[in-house]
């Protein structure tokens, strides 16, 4: 269970992060997948960080607030995490799926608070692919489950979020180029999208698993 | 310095024969119309950062010409809602709301800038809606956009994304900054520097609010200008070619801060079949404003 919750506004939106392990050190910060929540301890494979761990819900999800009439995209969730690194000041990111890539965005937009990324598989990796897909107004999506997250419009919106591959490699290489790091991202899932495939490739990005990812980046200032 | 909405007039605007509120989500967004209601309706779309009444000229000679003119504010526009997120997807949703409130059968559809290109995709999505689509200067184009070397690229969009991300903090103080009408109309001229003055002030009249301070534009005041994200302008282009209704394209000769600078060239090898291009010499970007009464009877001689 979670020690403590502390609740971040991001504009018109109220965020949950959440504090699974206290400690000295600089912070690891989870981000789950699409249609998740934070887990409520530190999972299993996260153990060996040596230092504190929290986990963030991104809006319309867990126990952060839902967009009233939606318009979810990951750019803004990306905003989300840099509301949680104005509270922690530097972290190492791990996300899981969507928050893999929000993860990766993060990375390349605050490099300087992003000691590293981890990117992981789970829900939302794939998003909506390297291209638009076509053109669909839906009007209307199942009703919300009890408690209202996750939001049925972030799903149905963040699973055609496009993410093209040159697009994700930009944020790799302001990441790498920007925060001083010999490697900035870890790629340490099975599942390889496009987008995935394009940060693979470029310098300052390695593959290994996630426990050599913890050592690695628990190692950089 | 006027202070006073009520005398400001401009010379052929007309405020909305009716307003009224359509809910697209749990948003509000503001609808207002022109002309008879038992007319055949004819919908407008409006530019980024404006807002239905910039049509306060355009829409009244439509209407008397026996249509009755539909336009909304988008989602933090004018008198719609201020939401908590904004996205092209979500104003495709708010726009196909409004349409569904007045009519399920295709209807002519006219767009200004990002209108325009928001129902280009409304028309690639739902063609049922759509009998005549008019794109006025939203059709952007890849060879507007300058090609950068990699490294300035790389400078290019650190800098947005340091911008944008600092924007973002800062927002849940965010005002719109209050002044005079002479003071909002000055600001909004220096992106709209081809419109008169006389115009300007007028709109601040419509689309501003009066409070103790001064004058505020009712935009919700989180919003930038420029989208921020993956969008690439040949995304809005690749659709042109699908649409099967009779499509208009206007586009006005003089460079604009606001324009795309799209080449008539650009629009003429995405045409569909049938379509047609016009260029209006002597108008920027809001030739609807600029030129009215030539636009108007374009629209209404496509639709006819």
């Amino acid at each position: 269970m979670s020690s403590a919750t502390v609740t971040l506004r991001h504009n018109k939106i109220e965020l949950a992060l959440h504090e699974l392990r206290s400690g000295a050190g600089r912070s690891l910060l989870h981000l789950h997948g699409l249609g998740e929540r934070s887990p409520q301890e530190v999972p299993a494979h996260l153990d060996a960080w040596p230092g504190p761990v929290w986990a963030l819900d991104l809006t319309g999800h867990g126990q952060s607030d839902v967009a009233v009439g939606a318009g979810y995209f990951c750019e803004v969730l990306m905003g989300d995490v840099d509301t949680a690194l104005a509270h922690l000041g530097s972290v190492t990111i791990f996300g899981r799926g969507l928050g893999a890539y929000v993860g990766l965005l993060t990375a390349g937009g605050r490099p300087e608070l992003v000691r590293g990324t981890i990117c992981f598989d789970g829900p939302g990796l794939a998003g909506g692919g390297p291209w638009p897909a076509s053109p669909f107004i839906p009007s209307a999506v199942d009703p919300p489950p009890p408690g209202g997250t996750p939001d049925p419009w972030a799903i149905l919106e963040l699973t055609r979020d496009v993410r093209p591959p040159d697009y994700a490699a930009s944020f790799a290489r302001q990441a790498t180029a920007r925060s001083g790091l010999d490697v900035a991202i870890a790629v340490c899932g099975v599942n390889r999208t496009p987008w995935l495939e394009a940060v693979v490739a470029e310098p300052g990005v390695t593959e290994c698993s996630v426990a050599e990812a913890l050592t690695l980046f628990a190692a950089v200032d | 310095m006027t202070e006073v909405a009520d005398e400001v007039t401009f010379p052929g605007a007309r405020r909305p024969d009716r307003q009224r509120r359509v809910d697209s989500n749990g948003l509000s967004i503001a609808v207002h119309e022109w002309g008879d209601e038992a007319a055949p309706p004819f919908f407008l779309a409006h530019g980024g950062m404006d807002f239905a009444r910039t049509f306060d000229v355009f829409a009244p000679i439509i209407a008397d010409a026996g249509w009755r003119v539909v336009s909304w504010d988008h989602r933090g526009h004018g008198d719609s809602e201020h939401a908590p997120l904004y996205s092209w997807e979500a104003d495709l949703r708010d726009s196909v709301q409004v349409i569904e409130s007045v009519t399920s059968a295709p209807a002519p559809i006219l767009g200004h800038s990002k209108g325009g290109s928001l129902m280009l995709q409304l028309a690639d999505a739902v063609p049922h809606r759509v009998s005549h689509l008019i794109n006025v200067d939203g059709l952007p184009s890849r060879r507007s956009f300058p090609d950068v070397a990699d490294h300035q690229r790389t400078k290019l969009l650190a800098q947005e994304l340091t911008g944008w991300l600092d924007h973002r903090r800062k927002l849940v103080t965010a005002q719109r900054k209050p002044g005079t009408i002479e003071e909002l109309a000055a600001r909004r001229g220096r992106m709209n520097p081809r419109l008169s003055d006389e115009w300007l002030q007028y709109l601040v009249t419509v689309g501003a609010r009066h409070d103790p301070e001064g004058w505020r534009w009712k935009i919700d005041p989180t919003m930038r200008f420029g989208g921020f994200g993956p969008w690439r302008p040949e995304w809005s282009m690749m659709r042109l070619p699908d649409i099967g209704v009779p499509v208009l394209a206007v586009l006005g000769t003089e460079s604009d801060p606001m324009g795309w600078g799209t080449p008539p060239e650009d629009v003429l090898s995405h045409l569909p079949p049938g379509g047609r291009l016009v260029t209006l010499e002597g108008a920027g970007h809001f030739v609807h404003i600029e030129q009215p009464h030539e636009v108007a009877a374009l629209a209404l001689e496509h639709v006819s």
